[in-house]
């Protein structure tokens, strides 16, 4: 524990003891892995999550905001590439963890790089990259310019005002496979009253378009666009609770965008995705254009698509 | 397995190095700067290790030497100067780059940023975003070759932060605002140069501005001055534009269409657009091809119920005006067709209303200039415009000039 709540981060991933093995990632007793009912794309990375919270606390529930997780948490996100993405379990190999620290001071943020022996991970302030080549899931040759974020660049994304904040760990996002109760249940979670909310499967066809759209912007795009994210200053607010449509993007002229807006005039131009920034910026891989800036070096095919489509779907104005 | 794999071990010992090294105080009083960070190895990891180990106070000295940095630096430790040998002398060229938005982009307070050069990044130069009492002094900010929409979209890019001071800055190409400070408070930018931007200075939903001393030169336009609708911070207000040389502001617009500064026209010296209490005076003007003064509203559709498109309490007195105005462009290229061919140094557009608009403003327009200098109201009746529904005049309005704002004062030495 001492580990944990020391300011300064750990050298190496092993001393923090969350792994029983570090060859194969097992988790320690009272590690728990978790997933998310929608993950953030990062070049098609595998995830793998855990939450560590201190025997005798619990996190508070909270039906819109993250967790109130007790000092003394850590949340891990180990981020693995296979060889080829169709055939996930095979030969997949471990690029980084990343650990979220609810130390006394609030939340820290660490990367640790894995070794190529896939033995030990080892802290990496300034980050790095790894070029990385596989077969993409629909069966593709792939070259990924893989980048492990630096300490400031996690703040990029985990900001929150002036403090640091997990993004993933919400109710809504949490809530499948009876996995919230399952977290009541071993003393992690407490105050969950029985009607927490669910985020909508990004992928899951037989649900509405739009549901889906908007959960997606949610989770790749609302952690800076939000009132109080690092996008705040463009006025455009991607949360899946925004109703506002000009906040949201549609008719909104471009700020700050830069050669990021291309040609376009408007963020969102409903029933026209070519014409619509959002779109053009998260089919780019261009510096200065892409979006989201940091996290992806390849576009996340699918949930481009789903945005055009939603785009498309919306009714031109008169 | 078909996969390649960069060594990522980190050069802990060189970061160590570089990081902490507090400024000795010698005999004499001053502070002697801390050695500077080796040039040797891979630089940019060597800066970025630095600005991440940082302590608040310390000073980063980097060496003199042209680096390619391809990845963006960033800061986010409260009181950190960085510094170079000098602009021009120190440059961190991001021709390379991959990834982010920015070169440097700093989030902590109390920053300085003197003496180097950043060229050619991807995005914007260098960003501050919520830094208050941020100072860039001795920067230059550059994209190489001719004016290009490929360039990056502002030279130094301060916003929503207080008190920011922009000095003895040097910037060129960006391909929207070389020097912009958006949602901002109490602004100085001095003693600047900004040549072959589109906007060579932007003052953007900010209050509290004094914009002075500065040679704003062939750029698109020269100094901006906005406020825009549906941001989180709006109401723009207080800029006082004095002392500035505003000249030969011609080349042509280069920004990506969507740009707002995309519809600037090309050869126009001072633009207010949807501001309060603008105060213009003791400028050189000379040889902006469509007009040195414009004042104009926000002519887009806009949804924000809190804002007002109109220009208004705009006071402009006392400059020197030669040349220009003989070859109206962009979206006074028509309207001075219409009206015989060239106009006038000042321009207003007319516009006192908007779709929604209870009633029309009056907009409290001061020309406090030699009686030879000439005046237009084009007479717009509203946005969209249509060039058939002009009602120039060339009578100056008789209002009451609203009271300057008083000089800015900023707590971290800027007066």
């Amino acid at each position: 524990m001492s580990v944990i709540l020391d300011e300064a981060p750990a050298q190496n991933l092993s001393d923090y003891g969350l792994f029983a093995d570090m060859a194969s990632a097992r988790p320690a007793p009272g590690v728990v892995p978790f997933d998310l009912v929608n993950p953030l794309f990062s070049d098609h990375a595998q995830k793998q999550r855990f939450v560590f919270v201190p025997l005798g606390a619990a996190a508070d529930y909270d039906d819109t905001d993250v967790f109130d997780f007790p000092v003394g948490t850590v949340l891990v996100k180990t981020f693995a590439f296979a060889p080829d993405m169709r055939q996930p379990d095979q030969g997949a190999y471990r690029v980084e963890t990343r650990l979220l620290i609810h130390k006394a001071s609030g939340w820290s943020a660490f990367a640790y790089i894995w070794n190529a022996g896939g033995t030990e991970a080892v802290y990496a302030p300034i980050g790095g990259r790894q070029q990385i080549e596989t077969i993409s899931p629909s069966g593709a040759p792939l070259s990924i310019n893989y980048s492990v974020p630096n300490q400031n660049q996690c703040k990029t994304c985990h900001q929150a005002g002036d403090a640091l904040s997990p993004i993933g760990p919400k109710a809504r996002n949490l809530n499948h496979k009876g996995q919230l109760e399952d977290w009541a249940e071993r003393g992690l979670l407490a105050g969950l009253d029985g009607a927490a909310p669910a985020a909508p499967a990004v992928f899951d066809v037989t649900l509405p378009v739009e549901a889906r759209a908007r959960a997606w912007l949610d989770i790749n795009c609302a952690h800076c666009h939000k009132p109080d994210g690092s996008a705040s200053n463009s006025g455009l607010v991607l949360s899946s609770t925004e109703t506002d449509p000009a906040k949201l993007g549609i008719g909104k002229h471009p700020v700050a965008a830069g050669r990021g807006a291309g040609t376009l005039f408007q963020v969102i131009v409903p029933g026209a995705p070519d014409r619509s920034i959002l779109a053009f910026r998260m089919a780019s891989v261009e510096p200065g254009v892409a979006m989201p800036e940091l996290g992806r070096s390849v576009p996340d095919p699918e949930g481009l698509a789903l945005v055009r489509e939603w785009i498309a779907e919306m009714e031109r104005p008169e | 397995m078909n996969l390649s794999r960069t060594a990522l071990a980190i050069p802990l010992a060189l970061i160590l190095a570089a990081c902490s090294q507090k400024a000795a105080e010698p005999a004499g009083g001053v502070p002697a700067l801390p050695p500077a960070l080796s040039a040797e190895g891979n630089f940019g990891a060597t800066l970025q290790g630095a600005l991440i180990s940082a302590k608040a106070g310390d000073t980063i000295v980097m060496p003199e030497g042209t680096f390619t940095l391809t990845d963006p630096l960033s800061l986010d430790i409260d009181g950190v100067t960085l510094r170079g040998a000098g602009q021009g002398k120190t440059i961190l060229d991001f021709a390379q780059q991959s990834g982010a938005g920015e070169g440097l982009l700093v989030t902590s307070d109390d920053v300085t940023l003197m003496d180097f050069t950043v060229r050619d990044t991807k995005g914007d130069g260098i960003k501050s975003k919520g830094a208050d009492r941020i100072t860039y002094r001795f920067l230059t900010v550059e994209w190489s070759g001719e004016p290009d929409e490929n360039n990056g979209a502002y030279g130094v890019y301060p916003v929503e932060s207080t008190d920011v001071l922009v000095e003895n800055v040097t910037v060129r190409g960006a391909s929207d605002a070389g020097i912009y400070v958006g949602q901002s408070s109490n602004i100085i930018v001095r003693n600047s140069v900004v040549e072959y931007n589109v906007a060579g200075i932007e003052i953007e939903n900010s209050s509290g501005a004094d914009v002075y001393g500065n040679i704003a030169r062939n750029n698109t336009g020269g100094i901006l001055v906005f406020d825009l609708p549906d941001l989180p911070v709006s109401g723009g207000n207080s800029t006082r534009i004095f002392a500035n040389e505003i000249l030969a502001n011609n080349t042509r617009n280069f920004a990506p269409a969507g740009n707002i500064v995309a519809g600037v026209p090309s050869g126009t010296g001072v633009i207010i657009m949807a501001n309060r209490n603008v105060h213009v005076f003791d400028n050189t003007f000379d040889n902006n091809r469509s007009t040195h003064v414009l004042i104009t509203a926000y002519s887009l559709p806009f949804t924000d119920e809190a804002y007002n498109p109109l220009p208004r309490d705009i006071v402009v007195r006392d400059n020197r005006y030669t040349g220009g105005g003989d070859d109206p462009q962009g979206m006074l290229a028509p309207l001075a067709a219409a009206l015989g061919g060239g106009l006038p140094p000042i321009v207003w557009d007319g516009v006192s209303s908007w779709p929604g608009a209870a009633g029309p403003t009056d907009v409290n327009l001061t020309i406090a200039e030699a009686a030879d200098i000439q005046f237009l109201n084009l007479g717009v009746p509203s946005y969209p415009l249509d060039p058939s529904t002009l009602a120039p005049s060339p009578e100056r309005p008789g209002s009451a000039p609203p009271t300057e704002p008083a000089p800015i004062v900023l707590p971290h030495g800027g007066n």
